[in-house]
């Protein structure tokens, strides 16, 4: 029980006043109290928390502890009162895969079903109005933003001028954001 | 000591830091069964000075002493009260075994036992020439006697660090409610009846939930 003396040692020194010892001792004492903490479950931003909490607590209660008596066991004891403190904080209790009332109440951060449904017929849309594009602006639209080739690729294989290319995709999307904005308008108007 | 695996992040070595300056020599706190020891103390105190209050309060202790049951109901609330006290100052303490608070059960039982058992023969063989005095003045005994009581304890308590506040309020609650229950038998005129033992019951219970509840507040706002 190297430790357990050494930690005693320190403890006894710190309750004399030694600053010294006393920063020693709270450096050592850092694997313990983080042992018992990771032992309750907390981890991250939570667990440095109540490791500096059962410091605190360990500083106001110094003179509790009696210099006759193990020190680890007084300190542990600190360390797993503010573990469940800081535990009780977070709400963080541990989720039981077996409690059928947790599993069934655990949120479920992916997209809803219907968003799958909406992005589809969105793409749809989209695929429509580009299909109904001049070939010129079709071809613009296509190499340059849905394949996302550069413009010097593009103007290589088709032979026209970066200008003309440039020219077109501005077209392209003037024309598609007429019509789909169209679509929207008309489908309020249709609505309301 | 030197554990690579932790190495310590920069706002716990600033913590660190700032309570190693902040460090100031202290007194360890004497062991719990001295600190319960010094809180009896306080509690013959008060008890002497109620006694030089009041005119003859042997003669009642005499007359109490004679009874069996009410000697050993006498004895296991005096008991209850010393070891009820030696648990609340053990689990003020970090590290002490939440166990120590079934220390005081047995004179409990006995306390509670034995006042059962004097009620019961109360009932079967009435002492003869014994007036029924009202009640009220037990209740209101108990009461008056356990706050400067509890007031002391729970300040005595606060210097350690109970880790279960509410444990260690309501064993300094049970040791209170005994005390008191074992300083009013001197200042008892009569044989207690049913009535008296209820009043009592009420009294001690009330005692010991708001020490658990007032106390458990006190000890953890820390």
């Amino acid at each position: 029980m190297a430790l357990e003396e050494t930690l005693a040692a320190a403890m006894r020194a710190a309750q004399g006043g030694d600053a010294a010892a006393y920063r020693a001792l709270l450096r050592d004492c850092l694997p313990v109290i983080a042992a018992r903490v990771r032992a309750q479950g907390l981890t991250g931003a939570a667990a440095e928390d109540a490791v500096q909490d059962t410091l605190v607590t360990l500083h106001r209660a110094r003179a509790s502890y009696d210099p006759a008596r193990p020190f680890l066991p007084w300190l542990r004891a600190i360390a797993q009162r503010r573990a469940i403190d800081a535990q009780r904080r977070a709400g963080r209790r541990p989720r039981e895969v077996h409690d059928p009332v947790a599993y069934e109440g655990e949120a479920d951060d992916r997209p809803a079903p219907e968003a799958g449904l909406e992005a589809g017929e969105r793409a749809a849309a989209l695929a429509r109005a580009v299909a109904a594009l001049p070939a010129g602006q079709r071809q613009a639209v296509e190499e340059l933003a849905l394949r996302e080739r550069s413009l010097d690729e593009v103007s290589a294989a088709t032979g026209r001028s970066k200008v003309a290319l440039k020219v077109n995709l501005h077209r392209a999307i003037k024309a598609l954001r007429a019509s789909l904005g169209g679509e929207r308008d008309g489908e309020r108007n249709g609505r309301g | 000591m030197s554990d690579s695996a932790s190495r310590p992040g920069m706002p716990t070595e600033t913590l660190i830091g700032a309570l190693a300056e902040d460090l100031a020599p202290v007194r360890p706190l004497p062991p719990a069964g001295l600190r319960a020891l010094a809180w009896i103390g306080a509690v013959l105190i008060l008890g002497l000075g109620l006694a030089a209050g009041t005119a003859e309060p042997s003669l009642h202790l005499a007359g109490h002493l004679g009874v069996p049951d009410r000697a050993v109901a006498l004895a296991g609330a005096a008991l209850t009260a010393l070891t009820a006290a030696y648990a609340a100052f053990a689990t003020s303490v970090p590290g002490r075994a939440a166990a120590w608070a079934l220390l005081p059960l047995p004179p409990a039982l006995l306390w509670i036992g034995a006042s059962g058992l004097g009620c019961l023969r109360a009932y079967l063989a009435p002492a003869a020439g014994v007036a029924e005095g009202p009640g009220s003045g037990c209740f209101t005994f108990i009461v008056a006697v356990s706050l400067p009581l509890s007031l002391l304890l729970v300040l005595m308590l606060r210097r350690a660090c109970p880790l279960r506040p509410n444990l260690t309020a309501a064993l300094g609650g049970l040791a209170v409610a005994a005390a008191a229950a074992t300083l009013l038998v001197p200042f008892h005129p009569h044989e207690a009846t049913a009535t008296d033992l209820v009043i009592h019951a009420v009294a001690v219970a009330g005692v010991i939930a708001l020490n658990g509840l007032a106390g458990g507040r006190l000890l953890s706002a820390r």
